[in-house]
């Protein structure tokens, strides 16, 4: 069973997904930030591929991957350092980025490894569904991995449905109009929005991100989804002065308390 | 062979919409209406008026003596250099603007290189008395800082796009990520032939009328709609869109793309993609992209704004791809050189970016009676500093 579908049948509620940039701070912090966050209580952990390009991101996230790649991070050397993840980490991964690198990297292959290693499925903010139900698709489900779609709060209801019907894991809800880290606050056009999809029953869970920051906002939207997703305020927190183990376990700890 | 875009948005094997899920509302809110609000006979009337009234349509076709003796051949140039803000940009930005207003939308974002794109959009912003922001990197703000000053004239508000080489490519990143961020009332007017389908059809379309005039004006001067060549410059390769667009399916007429080869394709500075490029995926479409192995788009060089972008247009991949166009690259110097040359000869100092298709003509050969179209995209009224910084003339 993917370690995904297995988090949710054991928790529905409070899911904690943290973002982080791979090679940010440093090319090799990688599996150590993996390591710290599953011990400091996260519940899931997406590896950003740093690139060159990344439109879907707010400043923050644009800085870390311009920094990851500046210490030399590729996406040949992050599937080298995950190769030995799943000694240390037992946590669903997902690999979020654009898709350009994987194209580059070649699709089977990238799948073939992300299996071996034991990635369980990815976020590529470029890759609409139609391309995915043509061509990725058949070779994601031949490995066992899942395509996570997003949904906005201009996604009208009738894709809702459609991108519930061809998703697996969880649907990914990005809190506002945005690119990621941009609000600080949950405004009320965002509880409506969140209470739409709620009122909706899909069958996969949701987690909400973009603007979830602190223990408040990861609150807000525990009370609307199934969890939440924090990459921005992750980014900041471990970019500061001090361990970077102490940073994560002070930074996960004062969101989920 | 038909050149065409399917349903998909590909032409070929390049073009799509690789899009987040953040921009789907807002792009397929123009496919499902675009074609319908373009095919009304409203908006073409409209469309047409402004080109002729407010761009000084149509554009001469001129014969040019000099230059066609210096290269043995009957070249005429395309007058796009004449059109209202100094280049063919205003095709693309009169159409857009006519139908951001059909769609509802009160705001204005644009990504400019050379400013070209910006000042043509501020241009229409103004006409129609409507808000415009233009992403610029701030390293073109510097090189070409009257178009800058020229969009703030307008009313527009110019942002600088300080993230990566600070040139087009960001400065459309920049544009992109505020659409994402104002999905509603804003509508993005792309420059070129580039981003998620439908852009690169209906910028196409838009600059069509390029080819659609030239046809007439050559079946007057010639006797002929079809010359035997249609030289172009390609950054994206909006000019070279509209000048190609009626040709694409005339196999008698052979299609030139230049591109810019900076110092040198071998030098590390260069914007020629079908040289240095591969597939990949940028800014919402599939094509011909010039990036590391690993997939990270590399900064490209030119001297010329205009040209410095590390991919092109999907619809140019595919004329590369098939053969249908045949595409050449031409350096910094032989650029400068060559547009120095068509100011000595025929009294027109040309954009830069326009003076690498001049420079092509160098490397081509012709018969005496070989009937050549060049499209003169641009004038070089913005270029003047890095005219006076080369200094060979």
């Amino acid at each position: 069973m993917n370690r995904i579908d297995q988090l949710f049948q054991n928790k529905q509620q409070r899911v904690l997904n943290v973002y982080f940039t791979a090679g940010y701070p440093q090319l090799n912090d990688t599996l150590a930030i993996m390591e710290s966050l599953e011990q400091s209580g996260a519940d899931l952990i997406e590896v950003g591929i740093p690139f060159s390009d990344p439109v879907a991101d707010g400043p923050t996230i644009q800085e870390s991957n311009g920094i990851a790649l500046d210490n030399g991070m590729t996406l040949k050397l992050l599937l080298e350092q995950l190769a030995e993840l799943r000694k240390t980490v037992s946590v669903p991964v997902v690999l979020m980025g654009y898709i350009n690198p994987i194209v580059q990297y070649g699709i089977e292959a990238f799948c073939k490894k992300c299996a071996e290693i034991g990635v369980d499925g990815f976020i590529l903010p470029d890759l609409p569904m139609f391309e995915y139900l043509e061509t990725y698709k058949p070779v994601f489900d031949q490995y066992g991995l899942y395509n996570i779609f997003l949904i906005t709060p201009q996604t009208s209801e009738a894709r809702i449905r459609e991108i519930d019907d061809n998703s697996h894991g969880f649907i990914y809800m990005v809190s506002s109009a945005s690119t990621t880290g941009a609000r600080a606050s949950i405004s009320a056009d965002q509880s409506e929005y969140f209470a739409r999809v709620k009122g909706m029953n899909l069958k996969n869970p949701t987690l909400i991100g973009f603007g979830i920051s602190n223990a408040e906002t990861f609150d807000k939207a525990c009370d609307n989804a199934n969890g939440a997703i924090i990459g921005s305020a992750f980014i900041k927190a471990i970019s500061q002065e001090g361990g970077l183990k102490e940073n994560i376990e002070t930074f996960v700890k004062s969101v989920i308390g | 062979m038909k050149v065409k875009v399917d349903e998909r948005g590909y032409y070929g094997n390049f073009g799509g919409a690789y899009i987040p899920e953040m921009l789907y509302p807002n792009v397929e809110e123009l496919r499902e209406n675009y074609e319908q609000i373009v095919g009304a006979e409203e908006f073409q009337q409209k469309f047409n008026a402004l080109l002729k009234d407010f761009v000084g349509r149509p554009t001469p076709l001129y014969a040019a003596e000099r230059l066609s003796e210096q290269y043995g051949a009957k070249i005429f140039l395309k007058r796009e250099d004449l059109c209202h803000t100094g280049a063919h940009k205003v095709n693309n930005t009169i159409g857009q603007i006519l139908l951001a207003q059909r769609l509802g939308k009160q705001k204005i974002i644009a990504e400019t290189g050379a400013g070209q794109h910006g000042v043509a959009t501020a241009t229409v912003c103004a006409l129609m008395g409507v808000e415009c922001i233009v992403y610029m990197g701030e390293v073109d703000m510097a090189r070409q800082r009257p178009n800058v000053e020229r969009m703030r004239i307008l009313g527009a508000e110019v942002r600088a796009a300080k993230s990566g080489s600070r040139t087009l490519k960001d400065a459309t990143n920049e544009a992109m990520r505020h659409w994402i961020n104002n999905p509603t009332d804003t509508h993005y007017i792309i420059g070129s032939v580039v981003g998620p389908h439908p852009y690169p059809e209906m910028v196409a379309r838009f600059q069509s009328v390029i080819s659609a005039e030239i046809k007439a004006q050559l079946k007057e001067k010639e006797g002929r709609e079809n010359p035997d060549y249609v030289i172009a410059c390609v950054g994206g390769g909006s000019n070279a869109a509209g000048a190609f667009y009626h040709y694409y399916d005339e196999s008698d007429v052979k299609l030139i793309a230049v591109e810019a080869a900076g110092k040198g394709n071998d030098t590390g500075e260069s914007a020629a993609t079908t040289v240095l490029g591969k597939p990949g995926v940028l800014h919402g479409s599939k094509t011909l992209l010039m990036q590391t192995e690993d997939g990270q788009v590399v900064e490209p060089y030119s001297i010329s704004a205009g040209l410095d972008y590390p991919g092109i247009g999907p619809v140019h991949a595919h004329l590369h791809e098939t053969g249908r166009a045949q595409f050449y690259s031409v350096t910094d110097d032989e650029a400068m050189k060559a547009g120095v040359q068509l100011s000595r000869l025929e009294g027109i100092i040309p954009a830069i970016e326009t003076s690498h298709a001049l420079a092509a003509l160098n490397q081509m050969n012709f018969n005496a009676d070989d009937v050549v179209v060049l499209n003169l995209s641009g004038r070089g009224d913005k270029d003047l500093e890095t005219y006076i910084k080369w200094g060979k003339y």
